[in-house]
């Protein structure tokens, strides 16, 4: 089937790679939005039931008072941190530099990677003093949320791992497409550093 | 300037270089691809073309395959419920199929009768109606009609349906457990599923699949239909279908993850003990239930409504796309008011996420909030009120062509008419008090969705299967199947709204028979809605028969139609082969020229139809311009 799309042009899908005048977007620009969209309703819905939850509850724990808010704070800093080496990454490989598009990509999975093992740090000082997600509804919800969350800047690691490695051979082929998806999987993780933007205040510090 | 010679191409006033041009094209398209079979044998290996294929019609049928199977499945768990329900207490041999555990001695246990009911539902939502509606005919559909080589995202939706299927897996493994699949009724409501036997843990993975699986199709649907759309397809060209399966999209797309999110926390629930479901003090069975407590039994209701309120469109307005294809085709008119329909749907689409809790009249949640979701109910149904009266109005002073898939159309809007007026009961709360939870519940939603939805698709497979196969279904089965379900579906369904009206709940294992209020009417009318489902199941079978003999036929490539059988303006007939050629659907991207419905336009002067592609000269055609029997012979048989 490759061999063929490639003998004939209307074979090949449309705006993959440059924007489609009318619309101003290529595919998977407008794809990723969409895909945010539907996150934004996944993390919306679980924010509006921590509100339910803790609007009819007579008393609600307070994180601040055994949560460590120094780490989650130095943790906020490092995602910060990761948005913007993702968006030097994009910068890099725009301006034709791949060395330096790769190290902002590798310093991106860094952060990323510091970040789960601090958050791994805290996961076992709770486990260790007992507060478990069945122990009340704030801990279930901050294990459910934080877990959730925790899962995307998993899942944002193995994309930016594959962008590394073996994705990295699409710049020889296709230099546009190759910063097209550094600038796709750039929307995803600024959306995954918002949502912690989000979760940290509402954990740790109201 | 010389004049250029124009020929007649089909339907078509071509110049004589592009007419050749686009013959050789096609030709050479069809060759090259013969040649690859015979001399490479097969480019890609067998799981690569059927299995693992990114090819937006081989997923569609994939997804329509399985989906009918499931239709099938769930019909078949039905059946089995309304067999009991129909002689409460008889042993039944064919009952013994579920096992001792279920049916001892031949007699359905309420227990096995709550798994059933829960399954049906379940099946016939998440895992048949909507795959056929949106996976199988969106996927197959949408790309041909808008004029695009492919969906935007191949890969991401072959990973759509490769979601749905081990999600579909899942549900029907979960029989085979302990204590059986999901009980919990297909709306799942805690605290009952928090504490539910393992079924509902594997319910609720399989819904994560399938909520998945839906939502890599909805962004790929979006994409397509945003990006792909041919030169010239401008959004109010497009063909109602498309813009059904566009709202459609997006609701799926905003809607499924809260219920995604409370599939999590259910699970959470009852895999890691907290208590987001489980109030206070919950005692189980005479013994109190060692949790946290504190949670709101109600947010599940909130978060799962949320998603099923829009599902109930997802559910229906790929029907009414469908149905309006199939209408203005056979009147051979365009649509009545397609704007409106169009701005009706967008309306639809956006109203249906404030009404949510007019399913919760009864939690207690507050006048004040009855009365928002009610208000916003009534105006609901405006929209859907436009685009069936605008589906009424154009059969007015049609010459109907009364094909089979037209008939299934016709039956559509009477069927989805009753199912629509006797949900405004429903939607108003001091009405609500009397009908909530009865069978009165149970035919409203089933109009819309078994006699109407159903209908629709299997208009739909009448329609389009020409186009997938090169056949035509045999038009007297057709009709046959479709005069039996007709009244066999209606023989099921009415009787609910009479035993509704009674004050019969839903839900109960032997029908009503134990209530007082409920004996009498539950006697006189189950035993024959089980009468009337049994003939619906008889009338499947032409249908089944037909279907599958005209796919072996096709298997076989012999073809009884041309390209365009329904003589439709759609681009997905009238500008490519059908079958349609294989990865890049058309052999030239068409150019779309104008709408999708211009039947009996003053521009037809030979036919009564102008295609959405066809360049009409700038003057008339010359009289005597020349027609190429030949060639258009040539061109229909490629």
């Amino acid at each position: 089937m490759e061999a063929h799309a490639e003998a004939h042009h209307d074979f090949e899908i449309p705006y993959t790679v440059h924007a489609r005048p009318d619309t101003g977007l290529y595919n998977a620009k407008l794809g990723i939005w969409l895909f945010l969209a539907s996150e934004v309703m996944l993390f919306g819905a679980l924010f509006s039931s921590y509100i339910l939850l803790r609007t009819s509850a007579p008393t609600w724990p307070r994180g601040w008072e055994f949560l460590n808010v120094p780490l989650a704070t130095a943790n906020t800093f490092i995602l910060i941190a990761s948005s913007v080496t993702v968006v030097l990454a994009w910068a890099n490989l725009r301006m034709g530099n791949l060395k330096w598009g790769r190290i902002f990509i590798a310093l991106t999975i860094a952060c990323a990677l510091l970040f789960l093992v601090n958050k791994g740090f805290e996961y076992h000082h709770e486990f260790v003093e007992h507060r478990l997600p069945s122990t009340n509804n704030f801990m279930a919800l901050y294990f459910t949320m934080t877990g959730l969350h925790g899962l995307h800047v998993l899942g944002g690691v193995i994309v930016f791992l594959y962008m590394l490695f073996p994705g990295a051979k699409m710049w020889g082929t296709d230099r546009a497409r190759y910063t097209n998806r550094i600038e796709v999987a750039g929307l995803y993780w600024h959306f995954v550093d918002l949502v912690w933007i989000f979760l940290f205040p509402s954990l740790y510090l109201m | 300037m010389a004049q250029r010679k124009q020929l007649r191409v089909g339907n078509q006033w071509l110049y004589a270089g592009d007419a050749e041009r686009i013959l050789r094209d096609a030709i050479r398209i069809r060759e090259e691809e013969e040649q690859r079979h015979r001399i490479e044998g097969h480019v890609l290996p067998w799981y690569r073309r059927w299995l693992f294929s990114t090819d937006h019609k081989v997923i569609g049928l994939q997804y329509g395959i399985t989906a009918l199977c499931f239709l099938l499945f769930g019909f078949s768990l039905m059946l089995l419920m309304r067999l009991q329900l129909g002689w409460p207490g008889h042993a039944f041999k064919i009952m013994k199929v579920l096992g001792d555990a279920r049916a001892p001695g031949g007699v359905l246990l309420p227990e096995a009768y709550n798994q059933l009911g829960a399954m049906h539902g379940t099946i016939m939502v998440f895992m048949a109606i909507v795959p056929l509606a949106v996976g199988a005919f969106g996927n197959y559909v949408v790309p041909l009609q808008i004029g695009a080589p492919d969906m935007a995202f191949p890969k991401l939706n072959m990973a759509s349906y490769w979601c749905y299927l081990p999600g579909g897996l899942i549900m029907l493994g979960s029989f085979a457990l302990p204590g059986g699949a999901a009980n919990s009724g297909w709306t799942s409501y805690p605290p009952l599923s928090d504490i539910a036997t393992i079924g509902q843990t594997f319910w609720l993975i399989g819904m994560i699949f399938l909520i998945t699986s839906s939502l890599l199709g909805s962004v790929n649907f979006i994409a397509t239909i945003i990006q792909l759309r041919a030169k010239g397809m401008t959004f109010m060209r497009l063909p109602f279908f498309v813009w059904a399966q566009l709202v459609t999209a997006f609701l799926l797309l905003l809607a499924f993850p809260p219920l995604e999110a409370a599939g999590i926390l259910q699970l959470m629930d009852r895999v890691a003990g907290t208590s987001f479901f489980l109030p206070s003090g919950l005692v189980v069975s005479g013994t109190p239930l060692h949790n946290a407590g504190g949670g709101n039994p109600l947010l599940w209701q909130h978060l799962f409504w949320f998603l099923a309120h829009p599902e109930v469109y997802v559910l229906i307005l790929p029907a009414m796309g469908i149905v309006a294809e199939v209408i203005a085709n056979n009147t051979r008119k365009p649509l009545w008011g397609y704007r409106s329909m169009v701005g009706a749907g967008i309306f639809l689409g956006f109203m249906s996420f404030v009404v949510w809790a007019h399913h919760m009249f009864l939690t207690g949640m507050g006048t004040v909030i009855s009365a928002f979701f009610q208000t916003t109910t009534m105006i609901i149904s405006i929209p859907s009120v436009i685009i069936l009266s605008a589906l009424f109005i154009s059969l007015w002073g049609a010459s109907i062509r009364f094909t089979t898939p037209m008939l299934f159309a016709l039956a559509f809007l009477p069927m989805f008419g009753i199912g629509g007026l006797t949900g405004l009961p429903l939607g108003l709360a001091t009405a609500d008090l009397h009908l909530h939870d009865t069978y009165y519940v149970i035919g409203h939603f089933h109009y819309v969705v078994a006699p109407g939805t159903i209908f629709a698709m299997f208009a739909g497979i009448y329609y389009w299967f020409p186009k997938i196969s090169g056949r035509k279904l045999n038009d007297f089965w057709g009709k046959v199947h479709f005069w039996g379900s007709f009244v066999c579906i209606n023989g099921v369904f009415f009787p609910m709204f009479l035993q509704g009206l009674a004050g019969v709940s839903r839900r109960l294992y032997d029908g009503g028979i134990q209530y007082a209020h409920a004996k009498a009417i539950a006697e006189a009318t189950n035993p024959f809605m089980s009468i009337s489902a049994f003939g619906l199941l008889a009338f499947q079978v032409p249908f089944i028969l037909n279907f599958f003999a005209n796919v072996f036929a096709a298997l076989r490539h012999k073809k009884n139609v041309n390209d365009n059988p329904w003589q439709a303006t759609t681009i997905e007939w009238a500008a490519t082969t059908s079958p349609p050629l294989g990865h890049g659907n058309f052999a030239v991207l068409p150019v779309v020229q104008r709408g999708p419905y211009e039947y009996n336009a003053p521009e037809c002067t030979t036919d009564d139809y102008l295609p959405q592609h066809v360049e009409l000269p700038a003057s008339a055609p010359p009289p005597g311009g020349g027609t190429l029997p030949e060639t258009a012979v040539a061109q229909r048989e490629l």
